[in-house]
């Protein structure tokens, strides 16, 4: 399997453990990620509160590289790039208008035929899903995990076409095939605050605060996430939430490829897990002796 | 789908143009703003704006704190019973108030907007250093998230510098759309 992939900024950033554990998982599923070329910004909620045509174009241009290079299928892993890049076929496939505008402004074909994945799409079916099965080695088995999906892998289900809108399964369904307990809970697709945390940081720690809670009172261990924001607020926010609030949940935040990657047997320099915040090393250990 | 009788306003026009979304296929119903979880923060309910956009209360919905709090987490597009995608509307919203150039009842929301996209078109991938830096200026935030930022540092979770990737192709569709918008 071979497909086009499109890292977002926040992959060099911000969530280089995510790009990391990605890269890392995919390649002992056997398959093949190959970066877009030069890609760039997807202009996320910036572009499309200030210019629609901007919000197209600069996915757009992207999906133009992808059909460059000759292919058919693109990964997007981060959950902002995979709305805008799944907002702007849509538009396009139903606004004549915006379709004419566009056409004069990126050269050449931008492929309204490439089809965007997100990578858990990929992992919670056949035959990938068989394939983590029966590499998963590393007994995760007493790791209670929350999965939260977050708002904009799911919403609107008529751009998103990923999985069920208020309560999706994908994400559990690859943890289970690793061995994982996932529990049920009723912040799935709860917002996080998404991109105040630059602005109106009292939003963020709310909802995320909210988030936590829901997670600790199920008896979550940790948290595993599909989005580089939703991972950077809930993790790197935690402290000052706990702070807010009065709370203590110590939750690592874990991207759901690392929990793949653990479980496959990768080192924690292989997926970055150092990075977090939130320490999960710890959490895991204790899984590990149990085990 | 309810057919709702027609009524005209100009406001209501402006955001069909931008948009192309009906704010009168809204009846009322109050779902988007029971599910919004940023309405806490709103003076004015996504349910409210929507009527006032009907009714052509452009300074209301100018001067509200609702569109610049919307955190565009879709629920409401993906709930309404009349498929108003409401979070389209607060996009148009917030479009045409920063064209009038309104003075935004939350200013570091559009400031946010226009310094990443200024980072955006000069770097091609945004460089959150130079962006968390140019919002400090703008917003005179200086000792904000000072201990967070530099621990992010320390885990190499922000580059100190930016790359200049795609920066070429990026920077011509942003004149690109420049030059489009203008006409």
């Amino acid at each position: 399997m071979k497909y086009a992939y499109y890292p977002g900024c926040s992959s060099h950033s911000t969530a280089k453990e995510y790009d990391h554990s990605l890269r890392a998982v995919c390649s002992r599923l056997g398959i093949e990620l190959v970066e877009i070329k030069d890609w760039f910004c997807c202009g996320s909620t910036p572009a499309h509160s200030v210019s629609r045509l901007l919000a197209s174009a600069l996915p757009l241009g992207n999906l133009a590289i992808v059909q460059k290079m000759g292919f058919k299928e693109v990964v997007v892993p981060c959950a902002s790039c995979f709305s805008r890049f799944k907002t702007a076929l849509h538009d396009l496939q139903n606004e004549p208008r915006l379709r004419e505008e566009i056409g004069q402004i990126i050269e050449g074909n931008w492929g309204d035929d490439i089809t965007v994945y997100h990578p858990l799409q990929i992992f919670s079916e056949e035959p990938q899903l068989g394939k983590i099965s029966s590499l998963a080695k590393q007994g995760l088995a007493g790791l209670k995990v929350v999965c939260y999906y977050g708002c904009l892998l799911t919403r609107p289900p008529k751009v998103t076409e990923f999985d069920t809108c208020e309560y999706p399964e994908s994400m559990d369904r690859v943890l289970r095939a690793l061995g994982i307990a996932t529990l049920d809970w009723s912040y799935k697709t709860d917002c996080c605050g998404a991109a105040f945390a630059l602005t109106r940081t009292d939003i963020v720690l709310k909802l995320s605060h909210d988030i936590l809670e829901g997670a600790k009172s199920v008896g979550a261990d940790a948290i595993a996430v599909a989005c580089p924001l939703c991972h950077t607020n809930l993790d790197t926010r935690q402290e000052e939430i706990e702070k807010t609030y009065g709370a203590d949940y110590k939750l690592p935040i874990l991207y759901f490829t690392q929990l793949m990657g653990i479980s496959f047997g990768l080192s924690s320099q292989e997926l970055l897990l150092e990075k977090h915040l939130v320490s999960p090393q710890r959490k895991l250990e204790e899984v590990k002796q149990h085990a | 789908m309810v057919k709702v009788a027609p009524r005209f306003s100009e406001f209501a026009e402006a955001v069909k143009t931008i948009s192309g979304l009906d704010v009168n296929l809204c009846f009322q119903c109050a779902k988007c703003a029971s599910g919004c979880p940023v309405s806490y923060a709103m003076d004015y309910t996504p349910t409210q704006l929507i009527h006032a956009i009907q009714l052509g209360l452009t300074d209301l919905v100018m001067n509200s704190k609702t569109m610049w709090l919307c955190a565009s987490c879709q629920t409401c597009s993906t709930r309404c019973p009349q498929d108003v995608d409401l979070a389209g509307v607060m996009d148009a919203v917030r479009i045409i108030a920063q064209r009038k150039k309104i003075k935004a009842k939350i200013p570091e929301v559009p400031i946010f907007y226009r310094s990443s996209l200024r980072n955006i078109a000069l770097f091609g991938r945004m460089y959150e250093l130079g962006l968390i830096a140019t919002l400090k200026l703008l917003t005179r935030s200086f000792t904000k998230d000072m201990g967070l930022g530099l621990r992010m540092l320390r885990k190499g979770k922000l580059n100190i510098f930016p790359s200049f990737k795609g920066a070429l192709a990026a920077r011509r569709i942003f004149s690109q759309v420049k030059a489009r918008e203008k006409r």
